[in-house]
């Protein structure tokens, strides 16, 4: 599914400093039947932010106006658990376009980048510095900078690199997918599979 | 160099490898695909939005699981919005020209127990489906991790996905483990030891005494669980024990195409000396019988043992007193004795035979404690067939247990199984978060033995001890 490129973001961000932030939370699996790629951003964190008679949690940081923006920040270890893109497209369809950790379990960190969301892995003394910030000023702007590999703090210049592979930057700045490149491999990969073992 | 040694893990993976993309992942074949009805709709729609074919179908299985009725399963299924799934998993399988085994088809049941079941999971092979338990298959010497829609759709399409390789883990555990210490209890031990991120990026491959002691189905409950301490996959040698449970099974090579098989599987080990990018040494004496406290599935303790303070854990403090909050839990408290409500047995990770006969052997001669609910839901039809063969059912109803129809059921509580709030599950499956069998529940996952003492006592008891009382 084609997404909109990503170049450099400027924007506020939503803080979550809670670690090992699991697919379960990000979307619960009972919100998982549909068939087409549509509102899972109503779900996002559902049994965070909502009670069981869907009033809206208070103190949950979606629910306060206090926090908007384009960026997810979100303690160590997000996103474990299960393979369920619906968590990313959960994130992306509530309006998401990055996230901000300091360790991101391996396939939702697939499946984010695969949908167009760009996740961004950063030292836990930045991601420190970033709660500090948005702690001081809920609307502090992170410039988040996909050429340059770069994440700052505007108000304070504080500034980090962060590490993409060449081909999955090549991708999101592009807005290409997997999928066009293999397309493009499929006498290759028929040769390949007609001498495999299996 | 050729002279290098090899770890199991690299032959299997650089024999599938395509293209290597200069700072960027490998272009990797995959020889199966699984798909249920629940990641693959959308991987499908991709499909004819591009206007793409499915490149080999005969490559793909489709079982339908994860949301799925256990009871009254030749009714309709009552929820519009599963029935929807349910039928857009079979619409698109004959579409495409997929094998699809649905709702009452004798061979349906949760993918990562059909697949090894009909013979379709070999060594050596590539396996993924969208579902993070697919590591389960590593038993077997295969490559198998869980990936997302997109790389469902990747599959779909050109049999490949897009994949950095990933970093070398090998854990060995050597020695005799004790008397009703079970597979479940070294993973959920590791698993403690390594934490539910400890290792993330890396690919096991699991090794020692103990391993090469178990059972294949043993095998695939520790394999089934290297995601939760973040591996994308783990995977044991195969030997005799691998060969002996493949031999006759329906996909399984036969005649001359088993001896070729045979001779190349014998070649899939660790060669000595070869060397990984992180090692753990563990002692199988040191594992009891375990059981989680918290909301991941590091958050696990010998049964005898006390719920750790704040100050002995990694991480952050407020992360952990929001989890034993949630749980209703104390730091410092004794597990043992804890009261519980619901007992759960089944799912990808203990929904097995060897699972039912283990839980069996506690309950026979006892009675289900007045106080707990228990599902007893086998991994496949099959596994159900075989739970009335042995007589299991039997001893089931005794007891006071009801048995359901298989599915994934109250591991991911999609369906109506699910944990109320509030109420305390010993479970056999693999996820403790938060609500994940259900909202508000509170899951305690274990072993079969452990499940079957808490079900016939109603609170956390040590399998051990009824196990003692039934060989007096």
């Amino acid at each position: 599914m084609a997404y909109d490129k990503f170049t450099v973001l400027t924007s506020s961000a939503v803080p979550l400093p809670i670690e090992n932030v699991d697919t379960d939370q990000i979307i619960p699996a009972r919100f998982l039947k549909a068939t087409k790629r549509e509102g899972f951003g109503e779900n996002l964190f559902r049994d965070w932010r909502y009670n069981n008679d869907n009033s809206p949690k208070e103190d949950f940081v979606l629910n306060n106006p206090i926090y908007s923006g384009k960026i997810l920040v979100g303690g160590k270890n997000f996103g474990s658990g299960s393979s369920r893109e619906h968590a990313a497209w959960a994130i992306y369809d509530y309006g998401f376009r990055c996230v901000v950790s300091s360790f991101f379990a391996d396939i939702f960190k697939g499946n984010a980048i695969n949908v167009g969301i760009l996740p961004v892995q950063v030292s836990p003394e930045f991601l420190d510095k970033i709660f500090t910030a948005i702690e001081a000023d809920p609307k502090t702007q992170l410039e988040v900078n996909l050429p340059e590999q770069t994440i700052t703090i505007l108000a304070t210049k504080e500034k980090e690199k962060f590490d993409i592979n060449g081909y999955k930057k090549h991708n999101l700045l592009n807005g290409f997918d997997d999928i066009d490149y293999l397309q493009a491999m499929k006498s290759e990969i028929n040769t390949f599979a007609e001498s495999s073992v299996y | 160099m050729s002279n290098t040694p090899t770890t199991l893990f690299d032959k299997v993976w650089d024999a599938h490898v395509i293209r290597k993309i200069e700072d960027g992942p490998d272009v990797f074949f995959i020889d199966r695909h699984f798909i249920h009805e629940v990641t693959s709709p959308v991987a499908f729609l991709g499909l004819e939005n591009r206007g793409v074919n499915v490149m080999f179908p005969d490559r793909t299985y489709a079982t339908a699981d994860h949301n799925t009725p256990t009871v009254n399963q030749h009714l309709p299924v009552q929820d519009p919005l599963s029935a929807n799934q349910l039928k857009a998993l079979e619409t698109n399988s004959s579409k495409y020209g997929i094998s699809h085994w649905g709702l009452g088809n004798p061979k349906n049941g949760i993918v990562h127990v059909v697949g090894p079941e009909n013979g379709i999971t070999l060594p050596g092979m590539t396996i993924v489906c969208g579902d993070s338990h697919t590591s389960t298959h590593g038993a077997f010497g295969a490559i198998a991790f869980g990936i997302g829609t997109s790389e469902v759709e990747m599959v779909l399409s050109s049999q490949c996905i897009m994949q950095p390789k990933p970093k070398k883990m090998r854990i060995n555990v050597n020695g005799n483990l004790s008397k009703g210490v079970t597979p479940k209890d070294v993973i959920l031990y590791i698993i403690s030891k390594l934490t539910t991120a400890g290792a993330t990026g890396y690919f096991v491959e699991y090794a020692g005494d103990v391993f090469e002691n178990m059972s294949m189905e043993g095998r695939m409950t520790v394999c089934n669980m290297s995601i939760e301490m973040g591996a994308r996959g783990g995977m044991i040698a195969p030997d005799q024990t691998t060969f002996n449970y493949i031999n006759g099974r329906e996909k399984a090579p036969k005649g001359e195409a088993w001896d070729k098989a045979l001779a190349y599987w014998k070649t899939l080990k660790t060669e000595e000396g070869a060397t990984f990018d992180k090692e753990y040494n563990f002692d199988a004496a040191d594992i009891e019988p375990m059981i989680t406290y918290g909301t991941n599935p590091g958050m696990g303790i010998g049964i005898s043992n006390h719920i750790p303070l704040a100050e002995e854990v990694g991480g952050g403090k407020s992360t952990y007193e929001k989890s034993l909050n949630y749980m209703g839990f104390h730091e410092g408290e004794e597990m043992k004795g804890k009261k519980i409500d619901y007992v759960f047995i089944g799912s990808c990770t203990n929904g097995r035979i060897e699972d039912f006969r283990a839980f069996a052997s506690v309950i026979k001669g006892r009675k289900k404690a007045e106080n707990v609910t228990a599902w007893i839901v086998p991994g496949s039809h099959v596994v159900e067939q075989q739970i009335k063969d042995e007589g299991i059912l039997d001893i089931l109803t005794e007891a006071g247990f009801q048995l359901r129809q298989p599915g994934c059921s109250a591991c991911l509580a999609m369906n109506d199984d699910k944990i109320p709030a509030g109420k305390y599950a010993v479970s056999t499956s693999n996820r403790n978060f938060e609500g994940r069998q259900g909202p508000g529940a509170r899951t305690l996952l274990a072993s079969p033995l452990v499940a079957a003492a808490a079900a016939v006592t109603g609170v956390v008891t040590d399998p051990r001890e009824l196990l003692e009382e039934a060989a007096v």
